[in-house]
């Protein structure tokens, strides 16, 4: 696990000083089959205004960080280790209440299917006003024309009616809004959102999105999107994270990740996005296989196995896990292939087919 | 709303009509079925001694001469509208609702059942309210404290809870703790709880605990069930994620929703108490409907036996109407219907 240590750096603004830092995280759950490494050592920043973000499969860790990062790992079998830093503020290790009085407040989570993340037997007025009362002593009153107003920024129309409305009387698109307007009751500065977008109509989820950036405009706030769907981080994102089985595999900037991605396993996933400008035949090149077990992660590039390149790497991807590092323009790639090898690759090979 | 109550008032009405059918026709249909004549079924309200002409007199006198759905047709107008009585030596007015008529000793029915039912309706009462506090309670810990030491303990006693016979925990219960404790009053001992309210719950303290017991463990069973699975609903993650103290997540966001299938299994069991708890009323030899159910088919006094099971039957009708109302009231996604 020597590794580690060096495979961690994120990429290199001013290091410590930004709004959200994540340094080598780890949550690891013991089961009884063995530990199951569900993030593995995943570091990366964030400031204020900015979107990150997080994309990979299922099983990759995604939503375990975002879980982490909001105190919500309550099992016994949880091990989280690495630092979280919200504000210069530690939150690995922090004690539950503080933690708990956090949430809500000063981060706040939007969740993938908004009907299942809204209590059924309370209307969503209600909902929106116990999360405002909890970290704001005002009466009721008070309260609730705060929910209509939130109500009413996030667009859902005659809100002073729908706040006594059941979240089963809404539509999809109008749940995860109220979810949206929940979330941001009490102005957090950093919002998780974990698959926003996953359950709704593809003609509303654009509306979703563009409520978010509008949003996160208005409050200036930090917003992690967590999804498996790149079209929705082209959308939204200033950096992307690629993980995958735990851990980083690409990071950079939404343009350098779009522009000249450098990991095979970014090329699948870029690969694996349906497009209509092309013959079927070439529209998709999905990422043969499937995402590894988190309890036996491959040996060496944990990629390896679906990778298309790992024959010409040579043995050192069966034995040794690649760094994340820096190509010197603050894109960060965890692949054995040389710079100038995958260069050549994606400008040669890939970039003719997807793009 | 309101045609809802209605629809499903209705519906209670048709069952309760319904389940009088039934047990009509198990009395009363049944015999003849399996050959008996209206004499022998008279026969047994007679003295040995009788003579022929005495169980033919009987016999029409009770109405066994007639067709039973004629029998059924007068006892249902008996109920609804009143009926006259004939009891041999005079003929008795019996007002609305008119449950008849004891075969044995003549006395109407009506007032045995009003005098009973207190004492029915305080040990269900009393015992429910025992049972919900501790099945409830105890569910909601387990659930919480999933596979620690206090969940394993209470999931063995629920466990022993519903394997043992109320006939054997009372017993064992007054046998130690009146008997040989001298703590509590002996079995027999209700009073009224308009003469002497701390005697009426000292008297039915027993009781209440044994019922309680047996179904504080169904309870509890149930509630763990219920939480374990609300409390990983997406939405308690998202009650967490607001903030929310974990007492208020547990109580206002979990428990409210677990406790819908309770409310149902409640009503139901409600119900059927009211119609008598059979066991523990003989066992504490409380003078309720359950042991006049009872004493009353050991006698064949088929007044009697139809009279509680018209109650029993009213009463998990009116209960379970109440449930059905009590749903929309806690779940409002039932409302729309």
């Amino acid at each position: 696990m020597t590794t580690r240590a060096l495979s961690s750096h994120p990429p290199a603004r001013v290091p410590g000083s930004s709004h959200l830092e994540v340094q080598d995280l780890q949550v690891h759950f013991k089961t009884d089959d063995g530990v199951v490494k569900s993030v593995d050592g995943l570091s990366f920043h964030l400031d204020r205004g900015q979107t990150l973000g997080i994309v990979g499969e299922s099983g990759s860790g995604k939503s375990v960080t975002s879980m982490a990062i909001m105190g919500l790992h309550t099992a016994a079998n949880a091990k989280i280790s690495g630092s979280i830093k919200l504000d210069g503020q530690e939150l690995v290790g922090a004690d539950r209440e503080t933690i708990r009085l956090l949430r809500g407040k000063r981060m706040a989570m939007i969740f993938q299917d908004p009907l299942s993340s809204m209590h059924p037997f309370y209307t969503v007025g209600n909902q929106i006003i116990e999360a405002y009362r909890i970290h704001n002593k005002v009466s009721k009153k008070v309260a609730r024309a705060h929910a209509i107003d939130m109500l009413d920024r996030v667009g859902i129309p005659e809100p002073s009616k729908r706040v006594d409305a059941f979240p089963h009387q809404f539509s999809g698109g109008m749940r995860q809004r109220a979810m949206i307007a929940m979330s941001l009751s009490c102005d957090p500065d950093l919002l998780i959102a974990d698959e926003p977008t996953t359950a709704l109509d593809v003609t509303v989820q654009a509306q979703i999105l563009d409520l978010i950036r509008d949003l996160q405009k208005e409050f200036n706030s930090a917003v992690v999107i967590i999804t498996h769907d790149l079209g929705v981080v082209a959308e939204l994102a200033d950096d992307i994270l690629v993980m995958y089985a735990g851990r980083a595999v690409e990071y950079g900037t939404a343009e350098q990740l779009f522009n000249e991605p450098q990991h095979p396993y970014t090329w699948g996933l870029l690969g694996s996005m349906p497009r209509f400008d092309k013959a079927p035949t070439d529209r998709l090149m999905p990422i043969k296989g499937t995402p590894p077990s988190l309890i036996r992660v491959p040996q060496g590039c944990a990629f390896n196995p679906r990778c298309e390149y790992s024959e010409q790497v040579g043995a050192i991807t069966k034995t040794e896990r690649p760094n994340l590092l820096d190509d010197g323009k603050g894109h960060f790639v965890a692949c054995h292939m040389s710079p100038a090898e995958r260069q050549r690759v994606w400008a040669q090979e890939i970039s003719p087919r997807i793009s | 709303m309101i045609s809802y109550i209605i629809r499903r008032l209705i519906a209670a009405v048709g069952l309760v009509i319904v389940i009088s059918m039934v047990i009509f026709a198990i009395f009363y249909l049944m015999p003849r079925i399996a050959g008996a004549s209206p004499e022998t079924l008279a026969g047994r309200y007679v003295g040995r001694a009788a003579t022929g002409s005495t169980v033919a007199q009987t016999a029409e006198r009770l109405g066994f001469n007639d067709p039973v759905p004629v029998q059924y047709w007068n006892w249902v107008t008996g109920v609804v509208m009143g009926t006259e009585i004939d009891l041999g030596s005079s003929v008795e007015k019996c007002p609305a609702p008119c449950l008849g008529y004891s075969f044995r000793n003549k006395d109407p029915v009506l007032p045995m059942i009003i005098e009973r039912f207190p004492v029915t309706f305080s040990l269900a009462i009393g015992a429910s309210v025992l049972w919900l506090l501790f099945g409830v309670a105890t569910g909601v810990l387990s659930a919480l404290k999933r596979g620690s030491v206090f969940d394993r303990a209470a999931m063995l006693v629920a466990l022993a809870g519903v394997s043992m016979p109320i006939f054997w925990t009372g017993l064992m219960a007054l046998s130690i703790f009146s008997y040989q404790l001298g703590w509590t009053p002996p079995g027999a001992s209700y009073v009224k709880l308009t003469d002497d309210p701390a005697g009426w719950a000292f008297g039915l303290l027993l009781p209440w605990t044994t019922l309680a017991l047996l179904f504080s463990a169904q309870y509890a069973r149930l509630t763990r069930a219920g939480m374990l699975e609300t409390m990983g609903e997406d939405y308690i993650r998202t009650a967490r994620a607001k903030g929310l103290k974990e007492r208020q997540v547990v109580v206002k966001h979990g428990l409210r929703s677990a406790l819908t299938p309770i409310v149902t299994i409640f009503g139901l069991d409600f119900g059927l108490l009211i119609g008598g708890a059979v066991l523990t009323e003989t066992v504490f030899g409380l003078p309720g409907l359950g042991k006049m159910a009872i004493d009353a088919t050991k006698n064949n006094d088929l007044p009697q036996v139809l009279a509680v099971v018209l109650i029993t039957a009213v009463f998990v009708a009116l209960c379970n109407l109440i449930v059905d109302l009590l749903y929309a009231v806690i779940d409002p996604r039932v409302r729309v219907r």
